[in-house]
């Protein structure tokens, strides 16, 4: 027997995501076989659907099997083995989370075998384990630690290795890569490959050489990584975390010649609380900003300040290129896509470069922000911008390498200085002795103050798409959306469907353009009679779906505007989040930004009090002018999918 | 490069005229095709010893997806070492096997066969293709096989690339699929939802041509040879410490003792059945059979003279382990590592017997808790040896400590 050894790791396997897909993805499961089947689990009976895995069985009669490699967003791996329960008449063990139940069965889930089985393996991946415990950024939130505790280790019984064996990668600005840790679960390489479609990581080597890699083994900002961070949300060690800015941050605050600012976006504050052993979805939003305050930030401003902004400057350029094609017949780059999304915008540039015209030229609101602070707030305050000190709070990683890309220094100076995760945030919080939900709660500091219930809803899927429409339909039509929606709820683009489309005849159009924007559009007749189609699409496996349909001249091509997020869920989903992560977890994220939304006194970007102030007294030549074009647009790199 | 001819008896396949076996299948029908198999009493023969006939009818009855077709693989990975019986086969009875193919085919309704070829066979690949080809100017492949309106069947080859896992069924699936040849969760199995994700049958070089043989000279000859629950005659590839190692065919049911006899190794103090994934059976249990009842085995025979040292016997079939784990699952990854570096500290006199102990128990969780056959068998070896040798293995213990402790 030979042994071939690979040497072009990450060359020998086209991911499974590059075999094309239907559209209609996530898999509807209420296909599954029709029938039922009853199981007995340790004793009780149960009535489970054909095909259910015992792993769900079980937990109907609230028996626990641990599981460590199985994820309820991703495909099933059935590798770990610490599912493993008995099923009478199989000569070996089943791993529980892998077989599907299709004729009655009896099951005893901690027997002997199990128990030394699961014992066995807890102790072999310990084994090869290169980490310690305290100096971890899971520590207390480890699902290997936990399943130690468990199973009662009390020593290293196949022996544990305490030297390292594989450089860390901290290469990129955003993920750190410490494969010391990595047990092999390989939930990364289905997040990578099955859930994001992007396919940097993959297993390489056989037998006791395997280890997770990269193509040609790079480092990870050499590969076409799109900084997502949804690997990390789903490794259940320390071996992906982001790459963590905040002492960096600790010395800003600690400098007295300093002014540090911090910007927070609406999906930290829905989820921090889980930080903090608060349920999924009891938003934190007054509390934070206190807890900002104490912990040494200046001042606290709310992202969405820049998310309203960022509905006039994206919204006006969709009006402009809508004009060009439909009044000026020129050649248009049409759908226009949001360009919010950082891991969304590099997806696109490693995959679809053509595409880059499509992409909205505004920045996200996070980039936005800073360059106002640095120009218009350094200004009004009489503060020289280069003592001030920008933080944007994210529930993303990708925004790390969104503040260092080389072109976002418009202000003159670094616009963004540092992206804080959820995470980091929250140990800085901690660090800093504050208990954060007993905290009381405070608003958010001027001249931005509290923004509109639009720019909360940035943080949902949809959400943008939803501001947006809110805007447009109002400036277009003349009419309040509450006449078309009620409460202004544009119910169609909610919800998490994978990819979704909507349609919006416009009935009537506004006798007089808002003076605002009316040098680039001098009147709404054009629109008159148009059906308005928009689209949404969140997680990039959709977003692939969407951009091959296009690419095919498929409905979406039909689109004016697309919403895409890079991550599955949108931002309230993002790498920078809160581990774990669920489909129910990021639903309680959601319901916590439509109520804060819902609960806004102004709920449209363009009734925004702070934004219109923004383009009465600095960017005077309205959105999408040429001081806005300066400060608050910015351009894209066609980057290919064969990089370094 | 020669190819030495290794056969030491006579072979049952040596009195079959190549079409006779196929012609004498087409005149049945489908049912009764299978219903042949099943009076044969034929289990696989790859190792696993899985009834023929059951195997062919779940993939006859699985549903096939719109715009695709079922599969007939035929394993010719042959990775197990020890074993060379299937070289054998396809350099000399090729059309033999690609009639059991074809024959598979016209029993569960496949339009597509692939032959899956040990990556270092492909000098076999001419000859093979050739035999294709004529086969295919017979009229023995292609449309209406046998003047059979409808009964479309082709074959083609595919070469694995080294990877002893890639002879695991699922896994060889994943690797023509063009993936990293790793096993796949089970159920669903192959029959079901194999290549492409359609109704597979994977059967062995040896199975495939046996079939031909049971057509060609009815079931009832075939049964007739043997044990009651282990039909026909069998090749065995026997190598080690004996007079005339090469291939072999007895019926199976044939004890050790008895086969020792003819390969003229009869001071063996060990014999390993079944390769590396297989069992050490020490000298004084020789009269156990080789049969599925008792020692089953693909074929392979290594005969162990009474110099060998039985601990370096486990270390060499742990250290081909510890390479082929695909890498997927904990109990086999890093378990055979551990069997591997637990005979290295036996070798220097530093494994205690309690840990001894505790490693097989390992052994047992992984044959256990593994996820495929290979993490299930791999500690087989190991175990039997522990058993078995107990003086060698623990023996220099206190050897290498000077005699004391
Ligand atoms: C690790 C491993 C390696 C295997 N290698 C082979 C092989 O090289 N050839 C083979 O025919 N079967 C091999 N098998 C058995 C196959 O999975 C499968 O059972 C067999 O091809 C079925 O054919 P049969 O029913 O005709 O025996 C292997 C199984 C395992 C677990
Ligand atoms: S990954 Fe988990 S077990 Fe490992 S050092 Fe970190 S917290 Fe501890
Ligand atoms: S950050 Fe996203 S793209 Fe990068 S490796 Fe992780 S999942 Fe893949
Ligand atoms: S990096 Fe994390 S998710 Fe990926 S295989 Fe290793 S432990 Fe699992
Ligand atoms: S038992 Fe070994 S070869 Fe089989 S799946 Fe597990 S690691 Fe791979
Ligand atoms: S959780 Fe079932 S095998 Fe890993």
């Amino acid at each position: 027997m030979s042994t071939v050894k690979e040497t072009h790791p990450g060359t020998d396997r086209a991911p499974v995501s590059q075999n094309p897909r239907p559209l209609n993805y996530p898999p509807d499961s209420s296909k599954a076989i029709g029938g039922e089947v009853s199981v007995q689990i340790d004793g009780q009976d149960v009535k489970v659907p054909i095909g259910t895995s015992l792993l769900e069985a079980a937990k109907k009669v609230g028996v626990h099997i641990p599981t460590l490699c199985h994820h309820p967003d991703l495909k099933v791996a059935g590798v770990c083995r610490v599912c493993v329960v008995e099923v009478e008449g199989q000569r070996t063990l089943q791993a529980a989370c892998a077989y599907p139940v299709t004729s009655p069965l009896k099951v005893h889930t901690h027997t002997r075998k199990v128990r030394q089985a699961r014992r066995h393996i807890v102790d072999l991946m310990l084994s090869t384990h290169c980490g310690e415990c305290y100096s971890c950024k899971r520590n207390n939130n480890c699902e290997l630690q936990t399943l130690a505790k468990e199973y009662g280790v009390d020593f290293y019984r196949f022996g544990h290795v305490k030297t390292s064996r594989i450089p860390k990668d901290e290469s990129s600005y955003s993920v750190v890569r410490d494969m010391d840790k990595c047990i092999l679960c390989r939930r990364c390489v289905r997040t990578c490959i099955d859930l994001q479609e992007v396919g940097v990581l993959e297993a390489i080597g056989r037998g006791h050489e395997t280890r997770i890699s990269t193509y040609l083994d790079k480092a990870l900002a050499e590969v076409v990584c799109i900084n997502c961070g949804q690997c990390i949300n789903r490794c259940p060690t320390g071996a992906l975390h982001a790459n963590d800015t905040s002492d960096e941050v600790w010395r800003a605050i600690d400098d007295p010649t300093k002014h540090v600012v911090i910007q927070t976006a609406p999906s930290p504050r829905a989820a921090i609380g889980e930080c903090f052993g608060l349920e999924p979805g009891v938003p934190m939003t007054g509390q934070l900003n206190t807890a900002l305050k104490l912990a040494g930030f200046d001042k606290v401003f709310d992202t969405n300040f820049t998310a309203d902004l960022t509905i006039l400057e994206e919204g006006t350029e969709l009006l402009v290129r809508l004009h060009d094609a439909l009044v000026k017949k020129q050649p248009t780059a049409l759908p226009q896509f949001t360009s919010c999304s950082p891991g969304w915008v590099k997806f696109l540039e490693h995959f679809y470069p053509e595409y880059i015209p499509n992409l909205s030229s505004a920045k996200s609101p996070q980039q936005m922000f800073g360059a106002v602070i640095k120009t218009w707030y350094a200004q009004r305050n009489g503060i020289d911008p280069k003592d001030i000190v920008t933080v944007a709070l994210m529930p993303c990683s990708a925004k790390k390498f969104e503040c260092n890309r080389p072109e976002m220094g418009s202000s003159g100076f670094k616009d963004v200085d540092f992206g804080l995760t959820t995470r980091e945030m929250a140990q800085m919080i901690q660090e800093a002795g504050i208990h954060l939900p007993t905290l009381a709660k405070s608003g958010f500091d001027d001249p931005f103050g509290d923004a509109t219930g639009s720019g909360v809803i940035f943080g949902a899927t949809g959400g943008v798409m939803e501001a947006a429409l809110r805007t447009v339909i109002e400036l277009v039509t003349g009419l309040k959306v509450e006449k078309l929606f009620e409460h202004a709820n544009i119910v169609p683009v909610r919800g998490f469907e994978g990819v979704r489309m909507i349609e919006l005849p416009i009935p009537q159009v506004a006798a007089e353009v808002p003076e605002i924007i009316r040098k680039h559009v001098p009147s709404f007749d054009f629109l008159k009679g148009v059906t308005l189609k928009v689209a949404v699409a969140h997680g990039t496996a959709n977003a692939k779906r969407v951009m091959e349909d296009i690419r095919a001249g498929g409905p979406f091509s039909e689109c004016h505007f697309i919403e895409f997020m890079g991550c599955p869920g949108g931002c309230l989903g993002g790498g920078g989040q809160p581990i774990p992560t669920s489909p129910e977890i990021r639903q309680a994220r959601a319901k916590a930004i439509y109520a804060e939304d819902a609960g806004s006194a102004v709920r449209k970007s363009h009734e925004n009090p702070a934004v219109l102030r923004l383009y009465t007294e600095f960017l005077t030549d309205g959105p999408c002018g040429h001081k806005s074009h300066e400060l608050l647009h910015t351009h894209y790199t066609s980057r290919g999918k064969q990089i370094g | 490069m020669t190819v030495i001819d290794s056969r030491k008896t006579p072979l049952t396949f040596d009195s079959i005229a190549p079409g006779v076996g196929l012609a004498a299948a087409l005149k049945l029908s489908r049912s009764d095709l299978i219903a042949t198999v099943a009076a044969s009493n034929l289990r696989g023969r790859g190792g696993a010893g899985f009834p023929t006939a059951t195997k062919w009818n779940l993939a006859a009855a699985a549903k096939v997806s719109e715009g695709e077709c079922k599969f007939v693989v035929c394993n010719a990975d042959e990775g197990e070492p020890g074993t060379f019986k299937d070289r054998v086969l396809l350099t000399e009875y090729a059309p033999l096997v690609f009639e059991g193919m074809t024959i598979a085919a016209r029993a569960i309704g496949a339009t597509r066969g692939i032959l899956y070829l040990r990556g270092e066979y492909v000098y076999l690949r001419p000859p093979l293709d050739a035999e294709l080809a004529r086969l295919r100017r017979a009229g023995a492949l292609g449309r209406n096989i046998g003047a059979l309106a409808g009964f479309d069947f082709d074959i083609e080859i595919r070469m694995g690339a080294g990877a002893y896992v890639c002879g695991e069924e699922t896994a060889l699936i994943e690797s023509l699929e063009g993936q990293r040849g790793e096993p796949r969760n089970r159920p669903p199995f192959p029959v079901d939802t194999g290549f492409r994700d359609q109704p597979t049958v994977v059967n062995n070089v040896e199975t495939l041509a046996t079939v031909t043989a049971i057509f060609a000279n009815g079931p009832e000859a075939f049964r007739a040879l043997g044990s009651e629950r282990s039909a026909g005659f069998k090749l065995f590839s026997v190598s080690g410490d004996c007079d005339a190692p090469g291939v072999y065919e007895f019926p199976l049911g044939l004890t050790l003792r008895e086969l020792l006899e003819k390969v003229g190794g009869t001071n063996a103090k060990a014999v390993q059945v079944g390769g590396a994934s297989g069992v050490c059976v020490p000298a004084k249990a020789f009269d156990r059979r080789l049969a599925f009842e008792d020692v089953a085995t693909g074929g392979s025979i290594i005969v162990f003279g009474p110099h060998r040292d039985m601990l370096a016997v486990a270390k060499n079939f742990m250290e081909f382990f510890r390479e082929e784990s695909c890498g997927q699952c904990t109990p086999c990854r890093e378990g055979n590592h551990k069997l591997l570096e637990g005979i290295l500290m036996l070798e220097r006199g530093e494994c205690s017997t309690a840990y001894l102990r505790e490693l097989c128990l390992l052994g047992e969780t992984m044959q256990l808790a593994s996820k495929c056959g290979l993490g299930q068998s791999s500690p087989n070896a190991f175990l039997s040896i522990v058993e078995h040798f107990p003086e060698e293995v623990l023996g220099r213990s206190f050897a290498a400590a000077g005699g004391e402790r």
